[in-house]
């Protein structure tokens, strides 16, 4: 059974120019121990989506659809209902960890007032849980490194006290938006091993744009684009065998791929356009395509696209 | 076109027990003209600071650097601001090296405006404007638009344009995709490589991704604590070993 069921999901703000349609129509499901990478540009409304679930989004956005976690509709539970499972049964890593933390707490501190909100701990031993868990995320010197603010960090270790937050109360699902963003090449390999290892047997939902991070990480990968899913299946299949030309194109602009580029930019999400939302820069677009909208359809089993080619 | 001999960087802290941190420590290497010269390390080993010390941004502790026959270091500050245009730099974020109270049109606008390129009429410059958002892949319309508004793939762009309406001969690429897309990131390398072949531009290209350095440049350097380790045409196998 899916830990996570999501159907028919759209979220949308309203601006000056008109809705903004950042999530529209989005079926995604998780299962127990299940990880998913959600993977698309900029903008494409991946944040979004993993924002929706915990519902930590501003108080004019509309969100419409359902989304089950545990038979529990998150989308009608009330605020004290929500505060008890953000956290504690469902963790958010936050993308940008040096906006993300509070500059004037000590990161001790910062990580043992979650401990001590769900699990009832008193102040000291929330403490010490929270350099436990510092040296769990493999933070040299954690019982001293607990004292530090997050400007004393670089951005490696301020990434894993992120983790080491999200972990703290254990939680069953987790969702990591931008784990990796702006790390370098070995700081990036030791982040994406340390997630492995600290969450497995859990379910895990990593928002990326960097497909090699969600191919060794992941079991199934979905593709976003301009506020839809295009394309949905395992991760050995996305990477080796993409049917959806965007996927393709968005593998061919891996410099290990021939830095080969999309030509043009990614649409409004106020007015998207007509028909398929990618053909202005699909290389395979025929006329029907700036006029049927595709829907995602399942090709074979477990590989989902939206795509006329494939109708 | 560039000659660098033994150029250190230290900085130091404390007053009485004096630490140093050797940012860059002992660096020779050449860039001929119109090569690209990749530099690839790991963040912290001191390639920024090279870069920044290219352009005689900041002071170095001791060494050489050569710029078409010219000793950078000797220059006094009147001859450096004179040669200055010669040379440029594009940052790792776009965003913050564009003024968020200026118009992007404003901003490409600049350097026609300090008498960079000689005196021109504003007409000229109007024109001259056109074709360069043409030449980096903007719109018309973006002219008009405040950095903020812009993507930041769109305002690396904007970046571009600004450094060609210069005109220089040598540009230091500083991680200039670090803050973008895979995919977007695909389309600014491209423009840059055009760009520099259409305008003939010799380039250091920084960067701790050893794939795109491997498909921007002539040459690879590997840096490591401070140190130039390896330096190589491009052989991928050699800079995977010693990275």
């Amino acid at each position: 059974m899916a830990l996570l069921d999501i159907t028919d999901l759209k979220t949308c703000f309203p601006s000056p120019d008109g809705l903004v349609k950042a999530v529209d129509t989005v079926d995604l499901h998780i299962d127990k121990g299940e990880r998913l990478g959600l993977i698309g540009e900029t903008g494409c409304g991946k944040t979004v989506l993993g924002l929706s679930i915990v519902r930590l989004l501003q108080a004019t956005t509309r969100i419409d659809g359902r989304i089950l976690y545990n038979n529990i509709d998150i989308l009608k539970a009330s605020d004290g209902k929500m505060r008890q499972l953000r956290g504690r049964e469902i963790a958010m890593i936050l993308q940008n960890p040096t906006t993300s933390l509070n500059p004037v707490l000590k990161i001790g501190d910062q990580i043992a007032e979650a401990i001590s909100l769900h699990q009832g701990y008193m102040r000291k031993e929330a403490w010490s849980k929270a350099v436990e868990m510092l040296e769990a995320v493999k933070i040299p010197d954690s019982a001293e490194r607990a004292h530090q603010y997050p400007h004393e960090l670089s951005g490696g270790m301020r990434e894993r006290v992120m983790i080491a937050m999200g972990l703290a109360c254990n939680p069953n699902f987790i969702i990591a938006d931008e784990p990796t963003k702006g790390l370098d090449a070995r700081t990036k390999a030791q982040i994406i091993d340390l997630i492995h290892e600290t969450t497995s047997k859990k379910a895990l939902l990593i928002i990326t744009h960097d497909l090699g991070v969600a191919g060794t990480i992941c079991d199934r990968i979905a593709v976003m684009y301009a506020g839809e899913l295009l394309e949905e299946a395992s991760s050995d299949l996305i990477l080796n065998d993409p049917l959806h030309p965007y996927t393709r194109g968005f593998i061919n602009s891996l410099p290990s791929r021939g830095l080969v580029p999309i030509p043009g930019t990614s649409p409004s999400l106020i007015d998207p356009p007509q028909g398929c939302r990618f053909h202005n820069r699909c290389p395979q677009a025929a006329k029907i395509c700036s006029k049927k909208h595709p829907t995602l359809m399942e090709i074979e089993k477990g590989h989902k696209v939206r795509c006329l080619l494939y109708n | 076109m560039i000659e660098v001999s033994d150029l250190k960087k230290y900085y130091s802290n404390g007053l009485i027990k004096k630490q140093y941190t050797r940012a860059v420590d002992g660096v020779s290497f050449h860039i001929e003209k119109g090569e690209t010269l990749g530099l690839v390390g790991e963040s912290g080993c001191g390639k920024t600071t090279v870069g920044r010390l290219l352009l005689h941004l900041i002071e170095p502790t001791s060494g050489k650097i050569m710029f078409d026959g010219i000793d950078l270091i000797a220059l006094k500050r009147s001859e450096l601001r004179k040669l200055r245009p010669r040379m440029q730099m594009i940052f790792q974020d776009p965003e913050s090296s564009l003024n968020p109270r200026m118009k992007i049109g404003e901003s490409i606008a600049e350097p026609f405006r300090l008498g960079l390129r000689g005196k021109i009429c504003t007409h000229e410059i109007k024109r001259q404007i056109q074709d360069l958002i043409e030449i980096v892949g903007l719109n018309p319309e973006h002219v008009n638009r405040y950095p903020y508004q812009l993507s930041g793939g769109q305002n690396q762009r904007v970046v571009l344009a600004r450094i060609l309406a210069i005109n220089p001969e040598f540009i230091v690429a500083d991680e200039p995709t670090a803050a973008l897309d895979v995919s977007v990131q695909a389309q600014i390398l491209h423009l840059i490589m055009n760009l520099k072949k259409d305008f003939g531009l010799t380039m250091l290209f920084i960067s701790h991704d050893l794939e795109v350095v491997r498909h921007m440049s002539d040459r690879i350097a590997v840096m490591e604590l401070g140190r130039i380790v390896a330096v190589d045409s491009v052989k991928m196998d050699d800079c995977k070993r010693s990275v």
